[in-house]
């Protein structure tokens, strides 16, 4: 009925109109989802890749301890049936009855030591243990209670015990290793994988035998086909022509043209990404005009920001005066602010020493018009620019190098809603600090290092002012994504670049 | 004949040879895969973790000996990225570059020749011409605008075809016409000047003058001979479509080499990249020397040279 409403519509002219809407129905229809993305997830293994898409996935096939609400921040129990947090480095972890892997198995408490103990081993294959090197190790106390041992205080221990580890089965796992989970993944998540062609799709099904009573609920879609489609244009194609039903990371040239058509609804949202520009303050780079705080206030007040984000990164996004996301625990905003001024920019420089201005080299790696933008601003202010365009790895080697007095770089902080993610990996005197601050490396450290969220507050505060006085940066804006998708589809974005598709249901 | 094919083989596993030392050590060159696994978070310790892990720390002549003396035995190790054996991997993929090439090869001989044979009966008339105009904006057309507009025009417009995938036959009609196109241009134009010279040699007139039928004057004398250097060269055009599809995968979204090719080397996958650019090579390679060979035995005057 639906269908020759729509026809009817349309007009019904066109034989090529109502077989896409014919094909559009297709989602709806069987209670399938046709989703793309750009990238091939290597192995689907969710400890044996680090894309973010491999994310996506672990979070549809394997349930972690813990769940936190992304709406709400608040931790519920997943696997866990409750957690005591012992002392400062001590979680015990009573876990659910009756849960099964797709296998089969029921989870036990072997199962959940042995992920832990996996996790925490540094010989392991794991590829990145930068959010699990906390845990020491997992203790089973008794059939129903796990102890997980941290090797120090660790503020954000239940954030990454809900988001990075996923609970593997013992027996499974040990027989087929990480090739063999990656081939036919088993976890106790709201869908299974029932077939992966590498490279060109996974199909997700429904679990039926989903445990009653986790906070993710039962998934409404039954079926989610992902494919693999390289190109961004070919992606448009398929969904404006009903083979696909969401996708994401459309460019935002792309936004108004797609979203004029009826059957397709553009959601635009902000990521947890933000760019800042980042000054060698420490002179690692050897003598540069930017050691000079003076200099440094003056590019913060060279150049428009709100400029850049109304009329190139569009949508969401907002300009940001901290050196950390606006939605992350401890992300302050009373912090110095530097309005876009660059008669007052020319002064500073004047007062620096630089009355005619100075050349620097500029290094930048992703969306070079923003870079263009802020090149125009510095040359207004006589600050002309050699612009050093490259990859993202050689553009931080050169940073961490001491070979950058200047550059234009983006964080995502890994999704992670807690400015421990960020500031402190750029202030906190590890190798991408350009400002080695002692008293914010103090600071950072004694806010990372306590369970209190009111002194965190206090020193990440005392932190971020510094910052922002010393200006060591110029915080930029907040970056955001268009998901594009069937408008009969219900679903909602996430700022942590998450799609959660247990929660998405058709019209 | 026998000193020819050695000589031609020599050099041929010379140029394999150089291609390999080459990319090796251009991709060493191009950036370093260990910050490429660990990714954008990672820090230095990761880095230098995962550099262990995977022996990067080692000299680079000593991975290259490695690599070679077990590439020999076919053994290409595991790929960074998937974690499986590279060869395993390829041998998956290449079924879709085969069939994509295979079917591009065949629309772009059957259009080429036919198109060129028309345009050597009928030359500088109107029909000439179209099959000229046809023939350049092949060479001129860049390939993934093309493929791009055939995909808007067939798969939404008109939506009879599937834009993108490899699921079935209809899946790669598009991707066919657009490498296939690419090829056309050099075939048509080689069969036209080679009809146009053979049509106006002497034992062609003989041969009419007998009073055979112009169809079979046309086929089994003319276009015979003419079309000798044309079979050398789709040898060597089917090697570049096995290599050249890079494009053309990725827009259609079709798993072959080419498009694990573009995705290796993004990745800086190097047991990925090290293999493929040795097949590709050795595809192209073995196909030159296959057309050399076929072009000395046909014409003898080449085995002296």
């Amino acid at each position: 009925m639906i269908k020759s409403n729509r026809v009817g519509m349309l007009g019904a002219s066109a034989l090529a109109l109502s077989l896409a809407a014919g094909a559009a129905m297709a989602g709806p229809q069987d209670n399938s989802l046709n989703i793309a993305w750009e990238r091939e997830v290597p192995n689907i293994s969710m400890f044996h890749n680090t894309d973010r898409e491999g994310i996506i996935i672990a979070h549809h096939v394997w349930d972690s301890l813990i769940y936190r609400d992304p709406d709400t921040g608040e931790f519920e129990p997943l696997l866990a049936e409750s957690w005591d947090l012992v002392d400062d480095v001590t979680i015990d972890v009573v876990i659910r009855e009756g849960v099964l892997f797709h296998n089969g198995d029921p989870m036990t408490v072997e199962d959940v030591a042995f992920t832990f103990n996996y996790v925490a081993n540094p010989e392991s294959d794991m590829l990145s243990q930068q959010t699990v090197n906390w845990v020491d190790r997992a203790e089973i106390i008794d059939d129903r209670t796990v102890r997980i041992i941290a090797k120090e205080p660790t503020p954000l221990a239940l954030l990454y015990m809900a988001g990075d580890i996923g609970i593997y089965p013992k027996d499974y796992y040990t027989e087929v290793g990480a090739d063999g989970m990656g081939r036919a993944p088993v976890g106790t998540g709201p869908f299974k994988v029932t077939e992966v062609i590498p490279g060109t799709r996974i199909v997700f099904e429904r679990f039926d035998d989903y445990y009653e009573g986790s906070p993710k609920g039962m998934p409404s879609i039954e079926r989610i086909v992902q494919r693999t489609i390289p190109e961004l244009n070919t992606q448009v194609v398929e969904l404006a022509s009903g083979r696909l039903d969401w996708m994401w990371r459309l460019p935002a040239d792309q936004v108004d043209r797609l979203g004029a058509m009826p059957t397709i609804d553009v959601v635009n949202a902000s990521t947890m990404r933000i760019g800042y520009l980042q000054f060698d303050a420490m002179g690692k780079s050897g003598d540069n005009p930017f050691t000079d705080r003076l200099v440094r206030q003056a590019v913060n007040h060279a150049i428009d920001r709100q400029s850049i984000v109304d009329n190139l990164v569009r949508g969401d996004s907002v300009v940001i005066h901290a050196a950390c996301h606006p939605a992350q625990f401890g992300c302050i905003d009373d912090v110095t602010e530097y309005e876009y001024d660059p008669e007052r920019a020319r002064e500073l420089l004047a007062e620096a020493g630089y009355p005619d201005g100075f050349e620097t080299r500029f290094y930048g790696y992703r969306e070079r018009p923003y870079a263009e933008a802020m090149i125009g601003y510095l040359n207004e202010v006589g600050i002309t620019t050699d612009l050093r365009w490259g990859q993202y790895a050689a553009t931080r080697d050169a940073i961490r190098g001491g070979d950058v007095p200047l550059a234009f770089m983006t964080w995502g902080s890994n999704s992670v809603p807690d400015i421990d993610n960020a500031t402190p990996v750029f202030f906190g005197g590890l190798s991408d600090d350009l400002a080695m601050d002692e008293e914010v490396i103090a600071w950072l450290e004694a806010g990372g290092s306590t369970l209190d969220p009111d002194v965190r507050l206090e020193n990440y505060t005392k932190a971020l002012q510094k910052i922002a006085d010393e200006a060591y940066w110029v915080p930029l804006f907040t970056y955001n994504t268009n998901y594009a998708m069937s408008s009969q589809l219900n679903w909602d974005p996430h700022p942590d670049e998450i799609p959660r598709f247990w929660l998405a249901s058709w019209d | 004949m026998l000193v020819y094919t050695a000589k031609r083989l020599v050099l041929a596993l010379l140029v394999a040879f150089t291609i390999s030392v080459l990319s090796f050590s251009l991709l060493f060159l191009a950036g370093d895969p260990a910050a490429a696994i660990a990714g954008e978070t990672a820090t230095d310790q990761e880095i230098e973790r995962i550099r262990t892990m995977f022996g990067f720390d080692r000299p680079i002549w000593l991975q290259y000996l490695e690599w070679v003396s077990r590439a020999i035995q076919g053994d290409f190790g595991r790929s960074y990225y998937f974690g499986m054996p590279v060869t395993e991997l390829i041998l998956s993929r290449i079924p879709v570059t085969l069939t994509l090439a295979g079917s591009a090869m065949a629309f772009a001989l059957v259009v080429g020749i036919p198109m060129g044979v028309i345009a050597a009966l009928y030359p500088n008339s109107i029909i000439d011409r179209i099959a000229l105009t046809i023939a350049v904006c092949g060479q001129a057309l860049p390939s993934f605008w093309f493929a791009l507009m055939l995909i808007v025009l067939f798969g939404f417009m008109i939506p009879i075809l599937p834009p993108s995938g490899s699921d079935s036959w209809q899946h790669f009609i598009l991707p066919t016409i657009v490498l296939g196109y690419y090829a056309t241009p050099s075939l048509m134009r080689l069969t036209r000047t080679g009809m146009l010279e053979v049509l106006s040699a002497d034992y062609i007139r003989t041969a009419r003058a007998k009073g055979l039928f112009p169809r079979t004057v046309l086929f089994k004398h003319a276009l015979r001979n003419a079309v000798i250097p044309v079979v050398s060269v789709a040898a060597v055009e089917f090697g570049f479509m096995l290599g050249g599809s890079i494009v053309i995968e990725t827009v259609f979204a079709l798993h072959g080499t080419g498009y694990l090719a573009w995705e290796s080397i993004r990745r800086a996958d190097f047991p990925t990249v090290q293999a493929l650019i040795l097949v590709f090579s050795l595809f192209y390679v073995v196909l030159t020397f296959v057309s050399d060979l076929l072009n000395a035995w046909l014409d003898p005057r080449i085995r002296v040279a």
